[in-house]
């Protein structure tokens, strides 16, 4: 009885069971140390939060709270359905840990498998006490707090996943090492190895071009060439030059993944070959589903207990957020529940939380959100500013901007003004002077794969040209909104849900250098995410481009983000400030060391020119004739006779203007 | 975005006393807390024929927004109608639940029913504010004092005690679950 209802009521927890099952016993064995300091953190976590969080859960957690350690363990694999006990108890341990101190008593309920347990509980408690000397802040130090769940592939095991902290990265080291002895035995046999390889790679060309390309095959070559990567003088085949390696690699994760070959290159180059095979894999799946509290009618433990009442499993989303709750799974659709309906919390994505943490409103200030829909950033202020001073919220889709004002209304923010505007030319036009402004900015969406897998392949090159193109439009026209002499303000905050650098760093880099009044400050979101950087490529870039902030889906376990807080410290000229708070140019003292006062106020927008280069007027005009002419022909007009018309209509329009 | 004609200060003030009763004067002119100023007063701004209420100073800055491009601000309370009445809409529940004058709870099980736009039989309901007359409106709370909606009663008090469990109480006129259902409708037109 004892596996096959756990089984049942531990949803969560199954997802190590197979992945330890299906992989290597010893790896997952040595994996343990990981999990356990992840559990302890998480227990740490929890305490400052809502520690009586899920009371209907305590049987399980006598389960949990039995802890059979396979470290402790003189054979941890006799027999599976051991191993099955065992990795199961430690998947709780993660999950419900919270619980541990609460009830002893009551593991007496669960008999079953008590006395197995016995020698064990003595030394998993010597474990435990031991892992104590990890204290909470050398967890914290750690950048790559959450999981890199490499084989999940439900939103509701996400909780396994992220207890699989290491266990995923020593499982491939131990395999690489495995396999590169077993390389190495196989060299020293024959040494031609490497020729099977790419007569292999030959054989799987061909069959791509009629049937479907064997994916474990594939899997298996990029593993080894990712292996090969990483050890290049001792393992490449000398024939062979590294790039021939990264090609072969390139057109595999494309094939594998589903990649346009652009795009994979791209992504591949933001990091060394072993980590985007991570950031691969951990696009494949979904993120954990996020709540966040509305604290303008709740609170986060009200809320978890109305939540938990209803059969939903879930727990605080980690120390650096006191208002978000992860969801494991769910008897009822969190979005149609009666709290949803009444506004308590709305769902968002984890990495949504941190642009709105970065922006840090105060109450009574006016902020404005240039792409604010679907909302959840802009409620988010709103709770934060205690529903005092003004929120522009502003979207340019009409369409979207419906569900926009829903949110606001359901989640009982009365302090926003919704707008629907073209914000690169609308902003300061209309209105400046603005405390805060956030801009997430519309990209291409490259760290929410996940979410969305269309971008794998709908995503081009000129949408890399023309998605930063408009961004840095966007952050121009926020920088020229902002008021820098603003008491407790002054700040911007840039964010996209895309990982490459053109979109984040590259737009960044850009606005310094038109706008040499801001300069990056500190995001607050401490050492939460990895850093921005500060080179790439043959790009260099800021000094503190380190202060902005990454994610990505296989460190953070959150979707790919960029967050970068930047402040307007423009010297304040004597009364520039006009009624409404735009800073008006006529009168603004120039200061020529610090500010080209040319670029700075004369227009919301400055015209982009360095990155498209000059234009040709010359070359342009073929290709506007062109144009022309091929639109002529679609709309069934003889383009020589339209041609003569126009000459003919232009002409007299030059007279008169003569 | 214009403040109300008398008309229409009169139609709207008249549908918000039938669920607030005296308390409507709260709503109209609050007593002002020290520390707030003429400024953080709140309004009732039409714009694009729905109501608004707002706090001046925030509708003070919507007016540097063009007409076509505002598309709301504070909180919605409803709309007139072509034939100028004033319908009420769910948004308006958080301006109304705290003044409400007369209150019905419903109990966990009839929540869902009255969520999906049904009326409240005498099953569901909790309690119920004593002395209510017939069609009066009421505001719609689940058990733990969350506001669900609004509707009208049916019934007496006196009269509701004496019907079967499965009669009609309260006529529901909005709840929460028209943010999911209404969604294309209600915010826009």
């Amino acid at each position: 009885m004892g596996p096959g209802r756990r089984m049942k009521k531990q949803g969560p927890p199954q997802s190590l069971e197979q992945l330890n099952i299906s992989v290597k016993r010893k790896a997952s064995e040595r994996s343990k140390p990981g999990g356990e300091s992840n559990a302890k953190r998480r227990k740490a976590d929890t305490s400052n939060g809502v520690p009586t969080m899920k009371p209907e859960n305590s049987p399980k957690h006598t389960k949990a709270s039995r802890p059979s350690k396979p470290t402790a363990k003189p054979m941890p694999l006799h027999e599976t359905s051991e191993d099955d006990d065992a990795d199961d108890a430690d998947g709780d341990d993660y999950m419900v840990e919270q619980l541990a101190d609460l009830d002893d008593g009551d593991i007496a309920d669960d008999s079953a498998s008590e006395q197995e347990g016995e020698d064990d509980d003595l030394e998993a408690a010597n474990s435990r006490s031991d892992d104590s000397v990890f204290d909470s802040d050398l967890e914290e130090a750690d950048p790559a707090r959450f999981s890199e769940d490499d084989d999940e592939s439900d939103a509701e095991e996400k909780l396994t996943a992220a207890n699989m902290e290491g266990l995923s990265r020593k499982l491939d080291q131990k395999q690489a090492l495995a396999d590169a002895q077993a390389q190495e035995e196989l060299e020293d046999a024959a040494m031609q190895t490497n020729i099977v390889a790419g007569a292999d790679g030959d054989g799987d060309q061909a069959t791509m071009q009629g049937l479907a390309p064997d994916l474990q095959l594939l899997r298996t070559r990029i593993t080894d060439t990712l292996r090969v990567l990483g050890d290049f003088a001792k393992l490449a085949d000398k024939s062979k030059s590294r790039a021939e390696y990264t090609s072969l690699l390139l057109s595999d994760i494309c094939t594998y993944y589903g990649y346009t070959p652009y795009l994979a290159e791209k992504l591949l180059s933001l990091f060394n070959p072993l980590e985007a095979f991570a950031f691969f894999e951990a696009n494949e799946s979904p993120r954990p589903v996020v709540l966040r509290t509305n604290t303008l009618r709740t609170n986060r433990r009200t809320l978890a207990q109305a939540l938990i009442n209803r059969g939903v499993v879930l727990e605080p989303v980690g120390k650096w957020s006191k208002v978000g709750l992860q969801v494991f799974e769910s008897a009822v659709p969190l979005g149609a529940t009666p709290e949803y309906l009444a506004g308590h919390y709305i769902i968002q994505a984890a990495s949504s939380f941190l642009p709105v943490m970065a922006l840090a409103p105060q109450p009574n200030e006016r902020i404005l959100d240039m792409a604010a829909a679907p909302g959840g950033k802009t409620t988010h202020i709103s709770a934060l500013m205690r529903n005092t001073g003004t929120i522009f919220a502003n979207d340019s889709n009409r369409q979207r901007a419906k569900g926009l004002i829903g949110n606001i209304h359901r989640l009982g923010c009365k302090n926003t003004i919704v707008s629907n505007l073209d914000a690169k030319e609308a902003f300061p036009k209309i209105l400046g002077g603005f405390d805060r402004v956030l801009l997430d900015a519309p990209c291409s969406g490259t760290g929410v794969i996940g979410k969305d897998a269309s971008v794998k392949t709908s995503k081009t090159e000129r949408d890399f040209l023309a998605l930063p193109h408009m961004q840095k439009q966007l952050l121009l026209a926020a920088i020229d909104s902002t008021d820098h002499a603003s008491k407790s303000g002054g700040y911007i905050v840039y964010a996209t849900c895309s990982v490459t650098v053109e979109e984040n760093e590259g737009v960044v880099q850009y606005a310094l250098r038109k706008r040499p009044n801001v300069r990056i400050v500190d995001t607050g979101l401490g050492t939460f995410g990895s850093e921005g950087f500060k080179k790439y490529m043959n790009k260099r870039f800021d000094d503190r481009m380190n202060m902005a902030r990454r994610y990505f889906p296989h460190r953070e376990n959150v979707d790919g983000f960029f967050v970068c807080k930047l402040k307007k410290i423009g010297p304040s000229p004597s009364g520039a400030q006009t009624v409404n708070g735009v800073a008006d140019a006529s009168r603004l003292t120039p200061n020529p060391d610090k500010l080209s006062n040319g670029t700075q106020e004369t227009s919301p927008v400055t015209p982009i020119d360095d990155d498209f280069g000059g234009f040709d007027s010359e070359e342009d005009k073929i290709y506007i004739a062109h144009a022309e002419r091929k639109r002529l022909k679609k709309k069934g007009v003889n383009p020589k006779m339209a041609r003569d018309h126009r000459s003919a209509i232009m002409g007299k329009d030059r007279t008169r203007s003569a | 975005m214009r403040a109300l004609t008398d008309v229409e200060t009169q139609t709207l003030f008249s549908k918000l006393a039938n669920y607030t009763g005296r308390s409507l004067n709260q709503l109209i002119a609050p007593t002002m807390s020290n520390g707030e100023t003429d400024e953080d007063r709140y309004v009732f701004r039409l714009h694009e024929s729905r109501v608004y209420y707002v706090r001046l100073s925030l509708a003070n800055l919507a007016t540097s927004i063009a007409r076509e491009n505002l598309l709301s601000l504070g909180t919605c309370l409803g709309k007139f109608t072509k034939t100028g009445k004033f319908r009420l809409h769910i948004t308006a529940l958080d301006v109304i639940a705290p003044h409400a004058r007369y209150k019905i709870w419903v109990k966990p099980n009839g929540e869902m029913p009255f969520l999906y736009g049904g009326n409240i039989v005498k099953a569901h309901v909790g309690r119920w504010s004593e002395d209510c007359p017939e069609h009066q409106g009421v505001v719609v709370l689940g058990m733990d004092d969350t506001p669900l909606g609004f509707g009208v009663t049916a019934r007496s008090t006196a009269e509701a005690r004496k019907m079967d469990p499965t009669g009609i109480v309260t006529f529901r006129q909005g709840d929460v679950g028209e943010y999911l259902r209404d969604e294309d409708t209600l915010f826009v037109t």
